[in-house]
């Protein structure tokens, strides 16, 4: 399967990745040489085969259900998740107008 | 005093304890180590207060007679890749250049808390893409290794963790953190004559460690020599609530039960790695490892994992998948870079910001995971690459009916020049061969140096053992270091 410049595109505008011309010169043949080479799963008999959905056996933990138990993941922190923020106003993300 | 940096780890603290040397003395020597050596761009940002600080409280804690951590006294470079408190944290990628973590991760907690100290941030691939280190945003990596052929050609120090592997390669640190998801501890160690050791998946937690592929991202020491990897190891593992696949699992003393006697033990050597082409030098080295482990009393058996060659197509699968969803964060809102075009909304401003922000290794990464996950794909490419990781975890398993470790080599080729696998990203990614099936079946494996190659170049042994059996590994990776009498260092030249 190879794909077009337009569906590279769109792969890219799905993304959230701006490209330009430029950009998709060689994001298409790169593309098409990465897809070729991994074209050759196909080749696998997995009728009878689950796909993995864990590496190591795994029982999935529930955390008790107390408010801040792990100070260090716990609420109460806006200005340590506000400090790396590019534009924070009033205690809030900023960000370009999103309603007209 | 001069040579406190060819040191290794388990020398300096056994040192510092015994008070052969105080802390600060090491971190002075280390800092300045560091501070010279800019040419190999190993480090984007270097920390010599928190080195000396950490050795200050080291030799108080001794002068106190207060009991020391496993990794007191010894400073060591740090894979920006791990969230550390008010020190720029990158990935190597500018769209997170100026980010300072209000957290500490896991790993590197409990390093310091084990007495470790900062020698700096290490270079890396940008968000680990990579096997050369020359996708950073800060520049490539220098391996300190050149070849004896004449060429003054500078050498990739591998990837991702290449800044990890040359500074512990060129005495700027005894030993440092690295990330491995599909060999980024592995094969820049081969590349640069050191050990490292990936351990099983969820041993060291993933919390406060730059997310790449979550199911593969899998923490681990990089140093000098085996035992070294095993003492650092033991700090860096263990149970953390905060990572949902941390292994609920005790500790083993690793370091304390290193034991280079094979006897009765079983080294399954696996027939499809023998590939049509492979180096002779790289198959030279691997006979040579057969041969040390039967000097060590081993048996060694023939193996056969029959989707081997699927392995790295399924890898190119997964990880950028998982890779395009944990990237989906930066988006120039909560932290990092913001681009925002004059008269820009929030959809141009995310797409803006993400064109500016990623180097094009990682927008390929994103771009290939946005596509094998998109609707109408996803079942033939992320459903059929997870049914063959089953295959290639099935295959380990059989396998380790028969044997206890798996030898093979690290990597097909020793390192290569920079800029010489660059346009072809398919080149690059048949790198990482062989290091890729252990990563897919979460097992731990460990490269150890074996020999120099005729261009004066390390190779390096990998072994693959079986899901936490992490001593295996190391027991069969200090049989091959007594008997490789590998000790070459490169040459200075920087």
């Amino acid at each position: 399967m190879s794909v077009t410049r337009e569906q590279v595109a769109k792969i890219a505008s799905l993304a959230r990745i701006k490209v330009d011309e430029g950009d998709l010169d060689h994001f298409v043949p790169e593309f098409n040489a990465i897809l070729g080479f991994v074209e050759q799963l196909g080749e696998v008999d997995t009728s009878s085969v689950e796909p993995m959905t864990a590496v190591i056996p795994q029982h999935l933990r529930l955390r008790d259900d107390v408010v801040d138990a792990d100070p260090l993941t716990g609420g109460g922190k806006q200005a340590e998740v506000l400090a790396n923020a590019p534009v924070a106003e009033h205690g809030f993300f900023g960000v370009p107008k999103v309603i007209e | 005093m001069s040579d406190l940096t060819n040191l290794g780890v388990k020398a300096i603290r056994d040192g510092v304890a015994a008070g052969d040397f105080t802390a600060r003395e090491v971190a002075e020597a280390f800092n300045a180590n560091v501070a010279a050596a800019a040419d190999l761009n190993a480090f984007i940002v270097t920390t010599p207060e928190h080195a000396l600080a950490a050795a200050d409280a080291v030799d108080a804690k001794r002068a106190a007679g207060e009991e020391l951590g496993t990794m007191a006294g010894v400073p060591i470079g740090m894979k920006d890749l791990f969230a550390t408190r008010g020190v720029q944290t990158t990935a190597a990628s500018a769209i997170l250049e100026g980010f300072k973590p209000e957290y500490e991760s896991t790993v590197s907690q409990k390093l310091w808390d084990a007495g470790a100290g900062m020698l700096g941030k290490l270079n890396l691939d940008q968000f680990a893409m990579g096997s050369s280190n020359e996708t950073s945003h800060f520049g490539n990596v220098a391996n300190p290794w050149k070849a004896n052929d004449g060429g003054n050609a500078v050498l990739a120090p591998g990837g991702s963790s290449g800044g990890s592997s040359a500074a512990v390669a060129a005495r700027l640190a005894p030993a440092a953190t690295g990330t491995d998801t599909g060999g980024s501890i592995r094969q820049p160690a081969a590349f640069t004559g050191i050990s490292g050791i990936k351990p099983t998946y969820g041993r060291c937690s993933r919390w406060g460690i730059v997310a790449f592929a979550s199911s593969l991202d899998q923490a681990g020491p990089m140093a000098r020599s085996v035992e070294d990897c095993a003492v650092m190891l033991g700090a860096m593992a263990g149970f953390d609530p905060k990572d949902s696949t941390s292994l609920d699992a005790p500790v083993p003393d690793w370091a304390g039960a290193l034991n280079a006697d094979l006897r009765g033990k079983k080294v399954g050597i696996p027939k499809e790695y023998r590939m049509d082409g492979t180096d002779a030098e790289i198959l030279a080295s691997w006979d040579d490892g057969i041969a040390w482990l039967k000097d060590a009393g081993a048996e060694v058996v023939d193996v056969s994992l029959p989707h081997t060659k699927y392995a790295l197509p399924a890898y190119y699968i997964v990880a950028p998948a998982e890779a395009s969803s944990n990237l989906a964060r930066y988006d120039g809102v909560r932290y990092g870079l913001r681009d925002l075009p004059e008269g820009a909304g929030l959809q141009d401003m995310y797409a803006a910001t993400r064109a500016a922000g990623f180097g094009p290794e990682v927008k390929r990464r994103i771009m290939l995971g946005t596509y094998v996950l998109s609707a109408g794909f996803y079942d033939a490419y992320y459903t059929q690459a997870m049914k063959v990781r089953t295959l290639i975890q099935r295959d380990f398993n059989e396998a380790f009916d028969k044997c206890d470790v798996i030898l093979a080599p690290t990597t097909p080729t020793a390192a290569f020049p920079l800029g010489d696998k660059l346009d072809d990203p398919l080149a690059m990614y048949l790198n990482d061969v062989f290091s890729v099936p252990a990563s897919l079946a979460g097992l731990p494996a460990m490269s150890v140096p074996s020999r120099l190659n005729a261009k004066g170049l390390p190779l390096g042994l990998q072994l693959v053992g079986k899901a936490m059996d992490e001593q295996m590994v190391l027991n069969a990776g200090l049989a091959i270091e007594q008997r490789s009498g590998f000790d070459a260092q490169p040459e200075k030249w920087w």
